[in-house]
């Protein structure tokens, strides 16, 4: 008896040091991403940082302007997003309501591999193979450009919608859809007026899900972007907020060095966000039910 | 448990011993051999200050000299040319390091050259351009010149390769050529070897990269008729080069760990190292 209140006792212990660890992790990069992130901005100025459009970190007379790669990083998530989130959502739909089941057993491991390829390789079959393609069939001398990075991003992003959004839908009650079927729906009526809409907010939770892993993607990134701080453009070379820090981090020193700190900062901020979406998201999905 | 802490103390302890006496049995047996020569075993630090671009062969020359040194500490602290001269003058670091020629208004100083940095253009093997002037590469670098056969290549686009701000490798080709903070690039890649490949795969690039890193997958063109290798860097034929100096102040009283760092940084065993560290050594 004793002895299991001590092993209790202590487990407790042990489970509570675990938690910490996680937490206190979150604590000290918060932390230290504002001490080392904050100085550079005000040295530069909130508004010539945030707003200035030009990136000249070793330039005689440096610029540190960022919002190149705040845009470049806002249109090529979205222009993933709006590719990726398609193909993933009728994917979803596809393993959940249409697939026989052995095809959906083939289809759902390959979903999951796709997830488990490391970026690196993504960057590099989208340098290989994806940018000579692009630069090909839209005439350019130079294949490496927001395109190419939007097109690898849509299909890093395909696991996270599509694992999530199949969950979302195997998780309608069975007797909605039945209803809408007995009311004389067709099959594919009641998926997209019945099925998604039930599903709705497990959707976007995969969504934003995606939204994230496509905002921090760095390696696949700078593989295909060409790294040049140009404002974007579909077709020419980009510089997302990940690849900015990257880049340049390894020979840098004094402002600069700070500098790509506090674009870190502005990014750690975006996915702050990003999480922030995600909770408010799943507790709604929590409190609908 | 326990045991286990103890066998890892055990074996951190004996291993503070064998290191102590290695270190022991390494210090004295030179300070007895060069006694006699009439030198001391080297103490002391040696600040090194300057040039980003040197960052790789004052690393390696610094490892090496002081794994037969375990006295002496050089430290390098990398501000830049500019700074690195500055430091020199003012005293605050012992070698001033800098990856230009002293101007004519910085006076009182002695630049020593330990190393020659020389930087390959390079296009891709399908390319009919085999020799451009300083001045045709100039303008493919700063955009002036956004067609091959505006120097004599075929009609197609020309595509600037380069590396990142701050690579030592950009600073040196951007200086040489008088293209700073002008260059326009299609792609800016944090490798000499991505460079290669991006060059490779794309038949209307140029880039530029360290002369030792080229391999025949890309073609090196010649700069106004001299070829890239190490004798025309070393003759100073080969156009796109740039000296590593050293910069002491002139009359200044230098400690004989610095002496002996600048005699090792010229001495004919530092030509490998310089060489592994990518750069090109003085000619014998």
């Amino acid at each position: 008896m004793k002895i299991k209140t001590v092993t209790e006792k202590v487990m407790n212990t042990v489970f509570f040091a675990c938690g910490i660890v996680a937490i206190a992790c979150v604590v000290i990069i918060t932390g230290y991403m504002l001490y080392a992130g904050l100085p550079a901005i005000f040295k530069i100025g909130p508004a010539k940082f945030l707003f200035g459009t030009e990136w000249a970190s070793t330039a005689a007379e440096p610029k540190f302007g960022i919002l190149p790669f705040i845009l470049t990083s806002v249109y090529g998530t979205a222009g993933a997003t709006l590719i990726g989130v398609p193909i993933g959502l009728l994917t979803a739909v596809f393993l959940s309501k249409v697939a026989p089941k052995k095809l959906a057993n083939a289809v759902r491991p390959a979903v999951e591999l796709l997830a488990g390829i490391p970026s690196v390789v993504y960057g590099l079959i989208g340098m290989m193979v994806l940018v000579p393609f692009v630069a090909k069939t839209f005439n350019l001398a130079n294949g490496t450009s927001l395109f190419a990075a939007i097109l690898v991003l849509a299909v890093m992003i395909l696991p996270s919608i599509i694992n999530v959004s199949e969950t979302a839908l195997n998780a309608v009650p069975p007797e909605y859809e039945e209803a809408s079927l007995a009311l004389g729906a067709t099959k594919m009526e009641t998926i997209f007026k019945v099925s998604i809409p039930a599903a709705k907010s497990g959707i976007a939770a995969g969504v934003v899900l995606g939204i994230g892993r496509a905002i921090g993607e760095a390696m696949a990134v700078m593989m295909v972007a060409g790294n040049v701080a140009n404002m974007p453009e579909l077709f020419t070379s980009v510089t997302f907020l990940t690849t900015a820090v990257s880049k340049e981090m390894s020979y840098s020193a004094g402002l600069q060095r700070e500098a790509l700190f506090s674009i870190a900062l502005v990014l750690f901020c975006f996915i702050m966000l990003i999480n922030f979406l995600l909770n408010a998201l799943l507790k709604h999905k929590k409190g609908g039910r | 448990m326990k045991k286990l802490i103890a066998i890892v103390l055990t074996a951190a302890m004996a291993a503070t011993l064998l290191a102590g006496c290695g270190g022991a049995a390494s210090s004295s047996a030179p300070s007895a051999g060069s006694s006699a020569a009439g030198q001391a075993a080297l103490s002391g630090k040696v600040a090194t200050n300057g040039s980003t671009s040197m960052e790789k062969v004052i690393g390696a020359l610094a490892e090496a000299f002081m794994m037969e040194n375990g006295g002496v500490d050089v430290t390098y602290d990398p501000t830049g040319s500019g700074a690195g001269i500055t430091a020199a003058t003012e005293g605050t670091a012992d070698i001033g390091l800098s990856s230009r020629g002293l101007k004519d208004s910085e006076t009182g100083l002695t630049a020593i050259t330990v190393a020659l940095d020389g930087i390959a253009i390079i296009v891709n093997n399908n390319n009919p351009i085999a020799d451009l002037t300083v001045e045709q590469i100039k303008g493919l670098a700063n955009g002036e010149v956004t067609n091959w056969k505006e120097v004599g290549g075929k009609d197609a686009p020309v595509v600037m390769i380069g590396r990142e701000a701050g690579s030592g490798t950009r600073d040196g080709f951007e200086s040489i050529i008088d293209v700073k903070d002008s260059c326009k690039y299609a792609q800016e890649l944090t490798a000499t070897g991505a460079i290669i490949a991006a060059v490779a795969a794309n038949e209307n690039a140029i880039g530029y990269a360290s002369l030792s890193a080229v391999d025949d997958t890309v073609k090196a063109i010649t700069v106004e008729g001299v070829e890239a290798s190490e004798t025309t860097v070393q003759d100073g034929s080969y156009k796109v080069q740039r000296p590593f100096n050293f910069v002491v102040k002139e009359g200044a009283e230098q400690s004989a760990a610095v002496k002996a760092f600048i005699e090792f940084a010229e001495s004919k065993e530092a030509a490998d190292i310089i060489i592994a560290a990518g750069a090109v050594p003085l000619a014998k």
